[in-house]
Formats: C-alpha cells, structure tokens, sequence
C-alpha cells in the first residue's frame, strides 16, 4: 500500500474510533447491569429504533422520487432545487426544530388549521419525532440516491424506453434495481442519522420518557446528573445500531452490493 | 486614512502586548477597585438563566476597563459543572444551585468558599392573554392542556418536582424540557399552554410570555452560589466580576431582572 494513502487511512481509523474506545475504557462495566435495567432505557431504546425506522420508511418512499426528479428530469431550476433540499444538513437541528415549529406546530402555517379543525396537534407527539427524523436524515438518502442515478448508465432505461417501456415502468423495472445498492447505502446513512438525532428532536417534540424521550436525548439528560449512566446508554446505542448495521449489511446490503 | 490604518495598528498591539502582561496572576483577593487596569479575556460560566444580567454586567466592566475583554458561556449550571471538571478553562464559575457548585468544589476548582449572590424562585409562564385559562399550580395536573416543565436532571427540573410535592400536584407534563429557556420558548411560540420557569425568565421575556406567580414556590428557592477559579487565566479580572456582581450596583440589575437578593 502506498504510505500517502496508508498513513492518512490511519489517522482517519485513530481519529473516528478512539472517541468509542475512550467510551469503552471509562464505562463503569460493574455498573452496567443495573444501569441498563433501570426505568425508561429499554422504552427510549424501543422508540429511538422505532422512529428511526419510520424516518428512514417515510425518507425512502418521499427521497427516492425527489433523487430521481433531481438527477433525471429535465427541470428548470434543478440546482436551486437540489440546493434547497439539502438545506437540512447545513441547517444547525435546533433550528431545524423551531423551523417546523412554525409550519407544523399548533401556531404553525399549516399546524394551526389542523389545531383549529382537528384539535390535534402534532408537537410533543412520537409522530413528531418521526417528522424532526426525517427533516434532518431524508437528505442523506437523497444525496446518495442522486449520486447512484447519475452514475447508474442511463443507456439501459434509454433500451427499454426502445422496446416500449413507459418511463414509471422503467423506473420500476430498470432504474430501481440498477441503483438498488445506492438506495441501501442512502437508506442505511439516512437510518442511521435519524437513530442519533437530537436537536431537532427535543426541540419540536420535546422530551417525555415513552413518548419522545429517544437515546440521544436520554443520554443528554444522564449526563446532567449521572455521567456514567450517560457512557452505558451511549453504548448501548452504539452496540444496537453496530449490530443492526452489521447483520444488514451481511443479509441484504452485501447481496445488493454484489449482485 | 492610511495613518488611521497604521495607529490603529499600533494601538492594537500595544493592547496585545498588555494583555499579556494582564494574564500573570495578579493576586487579587482583595474587594476590588477595579480600575482601568484589567486586560486580557475574561471567561465567565453561568447559568443559563443569568443571560441577561450578566451579559448587562459584562458590558459594563468592559466599559471601565477598555482593554478587557468579557466571554461568557451560558449554558445549564450541570452541564457547565461537567465541561468545568473536564478541564474547560474558566475564570468565574455562576451555578444556578448549590449542587452544581458542590461538584465543581469537589474538584477543588474554585477558590476560597462560593459566596451566594442571588436566588430565584419558580413562576408560571404562559403566552399572551393565556389561552388555556391557566391560574396556578393545579392546572399542571390538567391532562388536556399542552404544559411544560424541566427535566427532574436539571435544576429547573428539580426545583419543579418540589414545588409539586409541596402543592400536591400530580402533574401531567407533555414535555419535560432540557432547560429552562427551551421551556420558555415553547410558551414564546405558543405551543404550550403553559410552563413551569424562573420567575427570572418570566421577567426577561418581556410581553412575550405572562408570569403568574404562586405562594408553593417558597418551597424552592434556589441559591445561586459564584466563584473564581482556581485554574483560572485571569483571576484579577475574575475576582473584579465577581466583586461588580456583589456590589449595591449588581444586586440591583439582578433585582431589576426578577432575582431576590441574598
């Protein structure tokens, strides 16, 4: 291996993993069992897997078109749009929070209405979760969608389109299993932003163990008393979305991959 | 222009070639006229609900001193008591409780003994012309209003949990806020009905919110405790801040802002 490559690859390894290392090494492992049994983890672990999924569903079903529109269609103002759509990830989440505070809260744009029709709602609700969830993570999927297109060789929709395919069917039957490993890597990456979330989170659907009260945020709230327990809960995050991640990419992700 | 240009680069270093000079330990322990002497940064902790006196307080001593500079870190008082135990460097240390302070000393990081500057009590806040009807503690345990408090980590949170013990509310919170700003700007965006804040918050947003005293929170007056630091890069300039907030001038913005004073 060439050291230009080889050794900047090591400072990258050093300087992503020893942060979990020093978790490792400082967890009170004696106090594990107790910590881990205590009220309201297992509850915040269940909705943080829960909401994160339902994030990445509502991401994949909205963000797959959105990908495609931006890297196929031939629309004016495409780089605005895309520019526009990616507003997310540049978005500091607290502001992301407030922002759907005021379209979706109950004296938002649209949030008000429903409050007024419907007296339902929405802030301080599981589904808000989902909602802050997906705002910040439906752009990763999106950005990694878009990059499958274009690299995807469009000549084998253009085949199709010549033996009479319309473009939904091209779409169905070419295009998505042409990208189908994009869509797992963009739907993995979109997962797992939406599963460590925070700060949109506890801004617009604030924090109530079994209701809205996530990992991120139940580790936020430990380390203002209790550190270790803190270092237990960040770990258990870790170990769950390490394992699911892993027995993904050996189940499905790794077959799309090498399909 | 270009001499404009030239002096004030001269004047800039010679503010830099002060500074420090300011950064040795100066001794001060002493009550402090503090003079145009004091240069350098000065790093203040303090809780987040000090924000606007202190910020007040700030501007002042840099006033008096022209060549001192004021940064300030308002954060919750337990998450400024980790960042302190994990080495952050800090001259003055504000702490919204007791506790916080108590985990800072236990580091043995500030000097001397915390002296207590000022104390805060709870209020209810809620939005303009208060749409839920909100009259005092026992609305908490209203199901059907939207309501939010601080969560029982935080001393806003505790402060809470006493109040309701000592009410006999069983409140039925919808969110339980990470501190007390985050609960107030719930009730500034008229998302809740109402919150369980400082009377001190209430004060500093203005006609934004409304404040509806009640006589249970006697039952949770918070200390706020202040120190210097030991590590602290700039004690004179700490021991000056610690000494304005003390003095008849600070305990009279703290009141002006909601606070009772020792």
């Amino acid at each position: 291996m060439p050291a230009p490559l080889l050794v900047p690859a090591v400072l990258a390894v050093a300087f992503l993993v020893l942060p979990l290392v020093g978790l490792v090494v400082r967890a009170p492992w004696s106090a594990i069992g107790p910590q881990l049994t205590r009220d309201g983890v297992g509850e915040a672990l269940r909705l943080s897997l829960l909401s994160a999924t339902l994030a990445t569903l509502v991401s994949l079903v909205l963000g797959v078109p959105l990908a495609w529109v931006l890297a196929r269609s031939a629309l004016r103002g495409r780089s605005v749009l895309r520019a526009l759509v990616t507003v997310p990830l540049v978005l500091p989440p607290v502001v992301g929070g407030v922002a759907l505070f005021l379209v979706l809260g109950r004296q938002g744009i649209v949030g008000r209405w429903l409050f007024e029709a419907t007296g339902f709602s929405l802030p301080f609700t599981t589904a808000a979760v989902v909602v802050a969830e997906t705002f910040v993570a439906m752009p990763f999927l999106v950005i990694s969608v878009e990059g499958a297109l274009r690299a995807a060789d469009a000549r084998f929709e253009d085949a199709a389109a010549t033996l009479g395919a319309d473009r939904w069917t091209t779409f169905r039957r070419v295009t998505l299993p042409l990208v189908a490993p994009g869509i797992a890597a963009g739907a993995v990456l979109c997962w797992a932003r939406a599963l460590g979330e925070f700060g949109a989170t506890i801004t617009f659907a604030g924090n109530f163990p079994g209701t809205t009260q996530t990992m991120p945020l139940a580790v936020y709230l430990a380390l203002q008393r209790d550190p270790e327990a803190a270092i237990v809960l960040s770990l258990v995050l870790l170990a769950v979305s390490l394992a699911t991640l892993l027995l993904l990419r050996g189940r499905w992700l790794g077959r799309a991959v090498h399909a | 222009m270009k001499r404009t240009v030239v002096l004030l680069a001269i004047a800039l270093t010679l503010a830099g070639c002060t500074g420090t000079a300011g950064d040795a330990p100066a001794g001060g322990t002493g009550t402090a006229p503090t003079g145009p002497g004091l240069t350098g940064t000065l790093t203040v902790f303090a809780a987040a609900s000090l924000t606007d006196v202190f910020t007040e307080l700030g501007d002042q001593l840099e006033a008096e001193n022209p060549q001192l500079e004021v940064q300030f870190n308002f954060a919750g008082s337990s998450a400024l008591a980790t960042q302190l135990t994990q080495g952050a460097p800090a001259d003055v240390f504000a702490s919204a409780n007791p506790q916080q302070m108590d985990v800072v000393s236990g580091a043995g990081l500030p000097r001397g003994t915390p002296v207590v500057f000022a104390e805060n009590v709870l209020e209810i806040a809620v939005p303009p012309g208060n749409p839920g009807g909100v009259t005092g503690l026992a609305d908490f345990a209203d199901p059907d209003l939207a309501l939010a408090v601080c969560a029982p980590e935080v001393p806003c949170g505790a402060a809470a949990e006493q109040v309701f013990a000592a009410a006999g509310v069983d409140a039925q919170p919808d969110t339980q806020e990470e501190d007390v700003k985050a609960a107030l700007t719930k009730v500034q965006l008229g998302e809740v009905d109402a919150a369980l804040v400082y009377a001190t918050d209430v004060q500093a947003a203005g006609d934004a919110v409304e404040g509806i005293p009640f006589p249970e929170s006697d039952r949770a007056v918070n200390e706020y405790p202040l120190a210097v630091l030991t590590a602290a890069p700039n004690a004179a300039a700490g021991q000056a801040f610690v000494d304005l907030v003390r003095s008849e001038e600070g305990q009279q913005a703290l009141t002006a802002a909601g606070f009772r004073t020792p």
